[in-house]
């Protein structure tokens, strides 16, 4: 699946293109095929997100993986800063980064 | 510590203003990234993996415990209770907010400190030795003219849009303690033999992806001509450096390329010609500059003696206390390396007890190591076990200065959109790993260095064992290097083959560190085993 993502322009957070907006959450991503392209570019005309861009992707059971640790990395937070990450509560929530 | 004037203050009060007002009107939509970009990295902010990064400045590393309290105060109101010492004695914080940039810019301006220049092709934060002031070594306190730089480059109209980023540091004495020879610029304050203090100049040096050791171009400059001489230094490389290429664009390759020996031609000839033009600071300046950094009032007739009674607080003074030029004072290294724990990290609890303990036993002075640990550099030895005591309670009493777990790394791509892999947990698996074995305790001197892509951040060409983390095929994978060293005895890392995975290069570490316990000599560092018996053996262990 082709999945964009950027950065939050206010936050610079990392976010996910849910085929209506913006989520922080990657299991919120959507399919975006072959309108991926042109999503990135039309969201970063809008100046709400910073430098969109497109990345391979599967959804699986557990989820929506992006398929280079890059950008799992991004979809969780710092693999070392478990606190720090958007389920800091769960501690298996980063098993499938790495 | 050099405090500013009304000049310094002015200035960086408007460029906060500007600041805030470009990053009303990107918020608004008037500007885009594209023009925005430029604008920010100006200002130290850039967009990391999670969120905006902001690098402030520590002006070569030293620091007041009133600056300290509010890197602290940053730290908890605009992100995350934590700040990352980085590897060119600055702060960064990685998950700043856009809107809330303005503000924390004016809360450094509050305390004399800013972000300018902490980004962009222009010349960046001036470092320097972290014992300036307090080494024995010394001829003199080179901050001073490390100062006279700073102001002569801040907001320099030549120097904002050079081909690359441009790193200087200066240093007094034999012993280089700040990678000197492996800057873009590197100044030594030296003596000529009828006495006179001058600087000599070594250009082109650097890490990153073609890593170069600075070849000397001056061995003597004037030190009321160490401006020109810079100036000159600057013009020939803004002048003929590779705009073209990205990966040449460092003064490194310029020197390379015309050779250093046409470099320096060109350098003499605009040397000459801006003798002529009077643009060196007048001396009245370097005068002025010199009194902040005058001798605080070291106290006299101080006990030598340390009361070793607690071995561990004995260890930690045997290894974290580095002789000090007035008789019964140390510079005390509290280590930002605990076992296990993020190099370079401090929590805002922690950065405010440094700044308490540093007032009360430091002369109200702070200074940061591109090794990523602070140094509290005038500390009476009488003082030391109160000193330890109440850093051990915070978990910053790691005696490791130097050790196998003194690790540099960089942020790595846990935080960082450059990186290839990750070089935190490298570092805090070997860490562990030599704490649980107990090799760390008999290794000595072994100085350990991670980065986590090409750019050399963690200065992996310089470490006696170095780790570069690639990207093989989307899995991370390391390097390993042997050899390196950033002191005055400066060499770069060779790779010793293949390379790793994450538990292989842990395990690599170690084999290698088996190598030299085993063929070491007495009083050999790794570094001089390495150096005497060669690859081979490591290599043989490794691969064989």
């Amino acid at each position: 699946m082709k999945i964009v993502t950027g950065n939050d322009l206010k936050t610079g957070a990392v976010v996910w293109w849910t085929g209506v907006d913006w989520s922080i959450h990657v299991e919120d991503a959507v399919d975006a095929g072959e309108q991926a392209e042109d999503i990135a570019t039309r969201e970063e005309a809008a100046r709400r997100v910073n430098a969109p861009y497109v990345i391979e992707g599967e959804k699986t059971a557990e989820g929506v993986r992006p398929a280079h640790i890059k950008d799992r990395i991004r979809a969780l937070g710092p693999t070392v800063r478990p606190d720090l990450t958007l389920k800091p509560a769960d501690p298996t929530a980063g098993n499938w980064v790495i | 510590m050099y405090k500013y004037d009304q000049y310094d203050q002015a200035m960086v009060d408007a460029r906060v203003a500007e600041f805030r007002d470009q990053v009303r009107r990107r918020l608004e939509g008037k500007l885009s990234e594209d023009q925005f970009k430029p604008l920010r990295l100006m200002n130290g902010l850039y967009l990391q993996l999670h969120a905006y990064m902001l690098r402030v400045a520590v002006p070569y590393g030293t620091l007041n415990s009133r600056q300290m309290r509010a890197l602290a105060d940053i730290a908890e109101k605009y992100d995350r209770g934590y700040g990352h010492f980085t590897t060119r004695q600055n702060i960064q914080y990685n998950w700043i907010k856009l809107e809330d940039a303005g503000d924390i810019l004016a809360d450094l301006a509050a305390v004399e400190m800013h972000a300018i220049q902490t980004s962009g092709n222009c010349i960046r934060n001036i470092s320097s030795d972290h014992f300036a002031g307090a080494t024995a070594d010394e001829l003199v306190d080179p901050r001073p003219y490390a100062e006279l730089l700073r102001q002569w480059s801040s907001f320099h109209p030549e120097f904002l849009a050079l081909p690359r980023k441009f790193k200087i540091a200066v240093i007094a004495s034999e012993a280089d303690r700040a990678a000197m020879k492996l800057h873009d610029i590197g100044i030594r304050i030296v003596k000529n033999d009828a006495g006179e203090l001058g600087a000599a100049f070594y250009v082109g040096g650097g890490m990153g992806r073609t890593p170069m050791i600075a070849p000397c171009i001056r061995e003597f400059v004037p030190l009321d001509q160490l401006v020109t001489y810079a100036e000159a230094c600057l013009r020939v490389y803004n002048r003929h450096g590779r705009r073209d290429n990205k990966f040449k664009a460092r003064i490194k390759i310029l020197v390379h390329e015309l050779g250093a020996d046409e470099y320096t031609r060109q350098v003499e000839e605009e040397f000459a010609h801006l003798l002529d033009q009077g643009i060196e600071p007048p001396r009245a300046e370097l005068e002025r500059i010199k009194t902040f950094f005058a001798d605080p009032a070291f106290e006299t007739d101080l006990p030598e003696d340390i009361d070793r009674s607690d071995p561990e607080f004995a260890l930690w003074v045997d290894r974290n206390c580095v002789a000090h030029k007035a008789p019964g004072y140390v510079s005390a290294v509290i280590s930002l390396k605990p076992v296990g724990g993020i190099p370079g990290d401090a929590s805002a609890e922690q950065m405010r007890l440094i700044a308490d303990l540093a007032k009360r036993y430091s002369f109200d002075e702070l200074r940061v190591m591109h090794t990523q640990n602070i140094v509290l550099p005038h500390v009476r030895k009488a003082d030391l076990h109160a000193l330890w005591s109440a850093l051990d309670e915070a978990g910053l009493a790691a005696p490791n200065l130097d050790q196998v777990d003194d690790i540099i790394a960089c942020p790595g791509l846990d935080y960082c959109s450059l990186a290839n892999a990750r070089s935190i947990p490298v570092a805090q698996q070997i860490s562990e790993r030599f704490a649980a074995n107990g090799k760390g305790k008999i290794l000595g001197e072994l100085k350990l260095k991670i980065s986590g892509c090409i750019n050399a951040c963690g200065h992996h060409h310089a470490g006696h064992i170095g780790i570069l983390g690639v990207d093989r095929k989307g899995v991370e994978n390391y390097q390993l290097l042997l050899g390196g060293s950033e002191a005055d005895d400066t060499s770069l890392g060779k790779i010793t083959g293949p390379g790793f995975d994450e538990a292989g290069i842990v395990d690599a570490v170690e084999k290698a560190t088996d190598v030299y316990l085993a063929r070491r000599q007495d009083g050999e560092r790794f570094l001089d085993t390495y150096r005497r018996i060669g690859m081979e053996p490591f290599k043989e262990a490794l691969y064989g």
